[in-house]
């Protein structure tokens, strides 16, 4: 395939930080409308070379070359002169300003001779922009009235105001709706054909293979290789980036399905969640799918206290049980691992340890309400050994630990306290592939043990490989219940768009 | 080693800026070191202390408590009325304790049940118990209280003033409950990210509401030091206590953000700023100079704190 000259090219880049050799000797080309996904398991390096891109890291080797011609990029306003920006997960808008506000922000135009800013030209301009790329978006709307998918269109509008020349989306989709992530990929096509160079982070394969010209893998540090999309199958891909052939990604294990523990009778939340039902056995993973925003984690919540219900039952083994609160929840033995690791599962300044113990506190109390730190200590070096939990040791704080690590440490956390019930709402995500395998594993264990498991996940392959009964949801409401046999991907995507 | 040695210096700053602090006040006045002025440094020291523990556990959980002076105004001018009414010390103090507690408990219960920010429901409290004490004053200090009363602010065993024994019994048992207790880990846990400690099953309503009460009760007995010290009430008292003692906890190393710190710290940041009111009196600084120079020693510490982060 003919590319042309590359527009950016990052040659032999080395950084290190103190203990790890974070990147070594990697290379990584942009194209003039193309678009070049970068690929590796969560610290393969893909972030610590897109900060070096934009001037948030200096490199400790290597070269940049912009057009041919080698830059040095020092500082975030280095890499925007030189037209380079960056749309990272987190978005960088300022909710309380509207859209045209964001836009022009640190950018504004002024009235020549008053030097006052000249708003009705910022609005005017900021409307021709998002014309230009396609998105209807109100201007005077202020960001935080926006959806997530919304707010990205405007980072990425903001972005091309500035001429943008090469375009960074860093796990751009990881939070949008499908249909959001259409508009999106309607985007991309659209800068693309406008000439912009785009490098395109993301975990989700499909996405890379459906948008994507290019690919560039990485692997703990190391450049692996770039090649053509039309030249590699998934597999490849997967294997590329793990360094290992991975059989049995969802290694399902088959347990008999005892008495029901959970049923959920007619939940409803307003809007949010109505009429949903649903029963979980002992030895059962049920799984609910459904795009962002169909109540799945509502429904969770609702089971666990944390939001009031404005109708419905909830039994435990065929006895109504009243929960308002998380409290009750787990005096009724029903754990709930969030979906948001950071906000809600863990304490980041805390220690693993005291992170783990900390459901299950009372336990190690003696005389004097005094903790028994031995014993606290010991169950968690038996937890992560059982868990394999890569930590230097109970004092290590957890935010330093990574993803996959910190969420086995949640994982033992509800573990020692011993429910019945696990619901588990994205259980894999921003996890890297090795990580995800082990977590399915845990899944299955607690599974054989006599465990009702209700696992939540945005990931069809995921629920299709681990779950025995899948149910769907969609806008709220439960659109069908799928059993392992009949599951495949087209079907619960019909239900999931509410289609059947 | 060397790296070692910083960073046990960086660990044990504030130790470090205490020790200086003294060794260069004990060659600029002699009479730092008399042992007269320790125990009077002590004993001012122990009435911002009890505060500071107070608010170092409110702060751990990510809060403020501004009400602490008025606390001591309020509690202080009970406890002298009673006694003056010849009502029992022992009830004069239990009544003041139990001040403490409710100021505490509707403190902690505005903050976590209607969930309004601590600042600002503090700051109500701070200034509805300043007017209730000049109204229950009518602006006119309590004084000519007994004897017996005065024992708590000026007795003195083995040349130590009994506030600083008040002050280790005090430190001892909320470091025991802070470090050693469930509660302690669910101040941290709440401090840390009140959201992960909620779905924890942590009862972040009751823990908030309890370090309140804590804080209330602390301020309550430093009230009632305070009067006894000085043999009289005024409603004036206490006023300006807040600032001392979150200063205190602040040069201690606890985050104002919540979810880091020590109640130590807290301790060793309150004879800071003790020894340095102290010293800038022996070297007859004007009060003005003083009210810069402690501004400008928190700011450094803090500063430093950062820079090292």
């Amino acid at each position: 395939m003919d590319r042309g000259m590359p527009i950016l090219r990052m040659v032999g880049i080395s950084k290190s930080f103190p203990g790890v050799k974070a990147l070594e000797n990697v290379n990584l080309d942009a194209y003039s409308g193309k678009v070049m996904a970068l690929l590796g398991e969560n610290g393969a390096g893909k972030s610590t070379l897109m900060n070096i891109l934009c001037g948030i890291y200096s490199m400790d080797e290597g070269k940049i070359y912009i057009e041919g011609k080698e830059v040095l990029i020092h500082s975030i306003k280095d890499a925007q002169d030189m037209g380079i920006s960056i749309i990272h997960q987190e978005l960088s808008l300022l909710p309380n300003l509207t859209v045209w506000e964001n836009i022009f922000l640190g950018n504004e135009i002024y009235n020549k001779l008053s030097k006052r800013i000249n708003k009705a030209e910022m609005r005017l301009k900021a409307r021709e922009f998002l014309d230009q790329e396609g998105c209807s978006i109100d201007t005077d709307i202020l960001v935080k009235d926006l959806t997530v998918g919304e707010m990205q269109m405007v980072e990425i509008v903001k972005a091309v105001s500035r001429n943008v020349r090469i375009l960074v989306m860093d796990e751009a989709t990881a939070a949008l709706t499908d249909s959001e992530i259409q508009k999106l990929f309607a985007l991309i096509k659209k800068l693309t054909s406008q000439g912009i160079a785009v490098i395109y982070i993301s975990h989700r394969l499909d996405e890379i293979f459906k948008i994507c010209d290019m690919i560039t893998v990485l692997r703990d540090g190391k450049y692996i290789g770039q090649m053509d999309v039309s030249e590699v199958t998934k597999d490849d891909l997967i294997s590329k980036m793990v360094g290992r052939e991975l059989k049995e990604q969802y290694p399902y294990v088959k347990a008999k399905p005892g008495n029901v523990i959970l049923k959920v009778e007619n939940l409803s939340m307003g809007d949010r969640v109505k009429n949903v039902s649903f029963e979980v056995r002992e030895g059962e993973i049920l799984g609910i799918a459904g795009l962002m925003g169909a109540g799945r984690t509502e429904v969770a919540k609702l089971i666990y206290g944390e939001y009031k219900k404005t109708s419905g039952s909830i039994y435990m083994d065929n006895s109504k049980v009243e929960i308002s609160s998380p409290m009750d929840a787990i005096k009724n033995r029903i754990a709930y691992l969030p979906e948001d690791r950071k906000k809600e599962g863990i304490i980041l300044k805390m220690p693993v340890g005291s992170n783990m113990s900390l459901a299950n506190l009372k336990k190690y109390e003696r005389k004097l309400k005094k903790i028994d730190k031995k014993m606290e200590h010991k169950d968690f070096k038996e937890q992560i050994q059982k868990l394999s939990i890569k930590t230097t040791g109970y004092d290590q704080i957890i935010k330093n630990l990574s993803g996959g690590n910190q969420q086995k440490a949640i994982f033992a956390k509800w573990i020692m306290v011993g429910p019945r019930v696990l619901i588990i709402d994205e259980p894999t995500r921003g996890i890297d592939v090795g990580a995800k395998k082990e977590i399915y594993e845990i899944l299955n264990e607690l599974k054989k043990s006599g465990m009702a498991i209700v696992m939540i996940s945005s990931e069809m392959e995921e629920i299709i490989g681990v779950c025995d009964r899948i149910i769907v949801m969609h806008e709220g409401k439960v659109t069908g219940t799928l059993s392992r046999e009949e599951v495949y991907q087209e079907k619960i995507m019909k239900y999931a768009m509410g289609l059947s | 080693m060397k790296k070692d040695i910083k960073s046990l210096i960086f660990k044990y700053r504030a130790v470090f800026v205490l020790i200086i602090l003294c060794l260069v006040l004990s060659i600029m006045t002699p009479r730092f070191i008399g042992i007269s002025n320790i125990m009077n440094v002590l004993t001012q020291i122990s009435v911002n202390a009890i505060i500071a523990i107070g608010m170092t556990c409110v702060i751990l959980t990510g809060g403020i408590d501004l009400s602490v002076g008025s606390v001591v105004a309020i509690a202080g001018a009970v406890t002298a009325s009673l006694v003056k009414s010849n009502v029992s010390i022992l009830i004069a103090l239990l009544v003041a304790l139990a001040i403490g507690s409710l100021i505490g408990l509707f403190n902690g219960a505005v903050i976590s049940k209607m969930k309004i920010q601590p600042f600002i429901v503090t700051l109500s409290t701070m200034s509805i118990l300043r007017g209730v004490t000049y109204v229950y004053t009518n602006g006119i200090p309590i004084s000519g209280l007994s004897s017996g009363f005065m024992f708590i602010g000026n007795y003195r065993f083995l040349e130590v003033p009994f506030p600083v024994f008040i002050v280790i019994l005090i430190f001892l048992i909320t470091w025991y409950v802070i470090n050693q207790t469930r509660f302690g880990r669910y101040v941290y846990a709440l401090g840390g990210n009140e959201d992960s400690a909620r779905l924890t099953g942590i009862n972040t309503d009751s823990v908030k509401t309890i370090v309140y009460i804590l804080s209330g009760v602390f301020a309550a007995i430093s009230g009632v030091i305070v009067t006894s010290r000085i043999g009289s009430a005024s409603p004036n008292a206490g006023s300006g206590y807040e600032m001392d003692a979150i200063a205190a906890v602040v040069l201690g190393g606890t985050s104002m953000a919540g979810g880091e710190g020590t109640i130590i710290g807290s301790i060793i940041g309150a004879m800071i700023i003790g020894v340095l009111n102290n010293g800038l009196n022996l070297l007859n600084v004007s009060p003005f100079y003083q009210s810069i120079v402690k501004g400008v020693v928190i700011l450094l510490a803090v500063m430093m704190d950062k820079k090292n982060k």
